[in-house]
């Protein structure tokens, strides 16, 4: 069986790319996938470590699938109001405030 | 299990708000012609059902969903301060709405369901539970941001609101995996008697709590974390901007009181020069940037910036068991400074705004003082009260603010926080003198429940100056029975 300590290394660094992707990427979408990215290598982390508890991580997993999809629904709704607003949903054509 | 056994009673006020949210969805839809004059009335009615039945679960604490919903008083007492603060919301926006071509049912849907999120914020007694009331607070108000489409600025706001704020959900959550993985629990009880008895990964649950720090502190938008907050406050419909500067901190803060003090005290050696260096930065940089504002709507999103650093200024002591009773008390009492205070202060910003965002520059607050002498005088009162001069709230929570932090022994903080509050006079009180000292011809709006809302906050922020030592009596009650 391969150790829990795999999951746990392999989940940080999906979260390190999830968090470079939003800090790096330009693209709203692509941001949006680096924040998805994120929270399911929480996800990956609840199931790896309710191997060594109890199975309250894994339900846990579930509740956040749903809040992730209802996230989904609203941000792309927001981006094509964006994109049939400015043709562009790149973040830095889209910033008019300054201050 | 029955319904006594989930405790469902226990959270009636929040089941009402969120049952009559879904039935006012479907009711908009299908039922009545000119609705969006009647769901106001409505998600209204709905409101002070929930206050009702609120207002007398004070006292004894009760428990729903075994344990992982708690309605101690700290929750009651914020819980009829968010209630009250969605009417003064509805009341705000319902001209602010009609005049702007915004009015849609959907809007007041919307706020009731963030309102029920930020109670299930203020009861969370579980990490899960902190997740899911953290979304549900949040998704609306991504929506809200957005409402003014297909205004660009608005559009952007909810863009810029959502990415910020899915990202920091992403850090909430991966800390609350942390503190799962160190602890093998999720309750805030169930991971302070497996921290006491010692943890095989201590270091997880230190960075997990500081990822959660980080995901509440965008919330409450604390600097470094506050990048968002004056495009969001400057482009959003200023009636959620209202909503949002009180709601999202509310229930942030009760989220970051509740998890610390419950669940991590034992690691408040690490945690607390972290939450020190926070409470610094936020201080200064929300007050020295707010100077150089001239956009009204910037001005106070910079404003909301520095008041959070006055309430993390008391969520420093959260390590120090004597003073932790006395610290909640005052943050409980700051938000009602600040409710109030700010939810006024908006008003007027409505009462000056136009169409196409005229109206929002400070140089249109000139001559204020002689066109409409009451709307002045109700903003001077407001800038008063933000700068922390009595007779007004503002000034009685700074010193319930300043008192704990002295109790705890942290004067370096107290007195950054004194030179920060002279700061911030430069800028509110420049507020003033444009409307009193500056030639000058404002367009304005008088419009009922806007006139409602100016005077009632008005009034309230000096007559509850008088009543703060009761209020302050009711708040450190609230928080007895939470530790």
């Amino acid at each position: 069986m391969v150790p829990v300590s795999y999951y746990v290394a392999l989940s940080a660094i999906l979260f390190s790319i999830g968090t470079l992707g939003v800090l790096i990427r330009r693209n709203a979408i692509v941001i949006f996938m680096s924040v998805e990215l994120m929270l399911n290598s929480a996800n990956l982390l609840f199931v790896a470590f309710s191997r060594l508890y109890d199975l309250e991580g894994q339900i846990f997993v579930f509740f956040v699938m749903t809040v992730a999809a209802a996230e989904v629904a609203v941000g792309l709704a927001m981006i094509v109001a964006v994109f049939r607003n400015k043709r562009s949903i790149d973040i830095d054509q889209i910033s008019s405030m300054k201050g | 299990m029955t319904v006594s056994e989930l405790g469902l009673l226990n959270i009636l006020p929040i089941l009402i708000l969120v049952v009559w949210a879904c039935v006012l969805l479907l009711l908009d839809v299908f039922v009545f012609p000119k609705r969006e004059q009647v769901t106001p009335l409505l998600s209204a009615v709905g409101l002070v059902v929930a206050l009702i039945y609120t207002i007398p679960q004070f006292g004894q604490p009760k428990e729903a969903f075994n344990g992982m919903l708690v309605i101690d008083g700290f929750a009651v007492f914020l819980n009829v301060l968010v209630l009250i603060s969605g009417l003064v919301a509805v009341a705000l926006s319902y001209d602010y709405l009609n005049r702007m071509g915004m009015a849609r049912g959907e809007y007041y849907v919307m706020m009731l369901f963030s309102i029920s999120g930020i109670m299930l914020m203020t009861s969370a007694a579980d990490l899960i539970v902190v997740f899911l009331a953290l979304e549900l607070l949040s998704i609306p108000l991504y929506i809200l941001a957005a409402f003014g489409r297909p205004k660009m600025e608005s559009e952007e706001a909810g863009i810029k609101y959502f990415l910020l704020g899915a990202f920091a959900g992403g850090f909430v959550l991966y800390g609350i995996a942390l503190v799962y993985g160190a602890t093998g629990q999720t309750g805030l009880t169930g991971i302070v008697e497996a921290a006491s008895g010692g943890l095989e990964n201590p270091v997880f649950l230190l960075v997990g709590a500081a990822l959660i720090l980080v995901g509440l502190g965008f919330k409450v938008a604390a600097v470094p974390f506050h990048m968002w907050t004056p495009d969001v406050y400057e482009g959003a419909p200023t009636s959620v901007t209202a909503f949002m500067a009180v709601g999202a901190k509310v229930g942030g803060f009760a989220a970051l009181l509740r998890v610390f003090m419950i669940a991590f005290p034992s690691i408040s050696v690490d945690i607390t020069p972290v939450l020190w260096g926070l409470t610094a930065a936020t201080l200064i940089v929300g007050n020295v940037l707010a100077v150089a504002q001239r956009n009204i709507k910037r001005l106070l999103a910079y404003s909301s910036i520095s008041h959070a650093g006055f309430i993390l200024m008391a969520f420093v002591t959260y390590g120090d068991a004597s003073v932790r009773p006395e610290a909640t008390a005052a943050v409980l009492f700051y938000m009602v400074a600040f409710a109030i205070t700010s939810f006024g202060s908006w008003a007027v910003v409505i009462a000056l705004e136009h169409a196409e965002d005229r109206g929002l520059e400070l140089e249109d607050y000139a001559g204020l003082g002689r066109k409409r002498p009451a709307l002045a005088l109700a903003m001077a009162i407001f800038m008063f009260s933000f700068t922390g001069v009595p007779p007004t709230m503002g000034f009685a929570g700074k010193l319930y603010i300043f008192r704990a932090v002295i109790q705890g022994e942290y004067y370096g903080l107290a007195v950054l926080g004194v030179i920060v509050s002279v700061i911030s006079a430069y800028y509110y009180l420049r507020v003033v003198v444009v409307m009193y000292m500056r030639e000058g011809d404002p367009e304005t709006h008088s419009e009922g429940w806007l006139n409602l809302t100016t005077a009632v906050t008005a009034v309230g922020t000096v007559v509850l100056f008088i009543f703060s030592a009761p209020l302050f009596d009711w708040a450190a009650q609230a928080v007895l029975r939470m530790f």
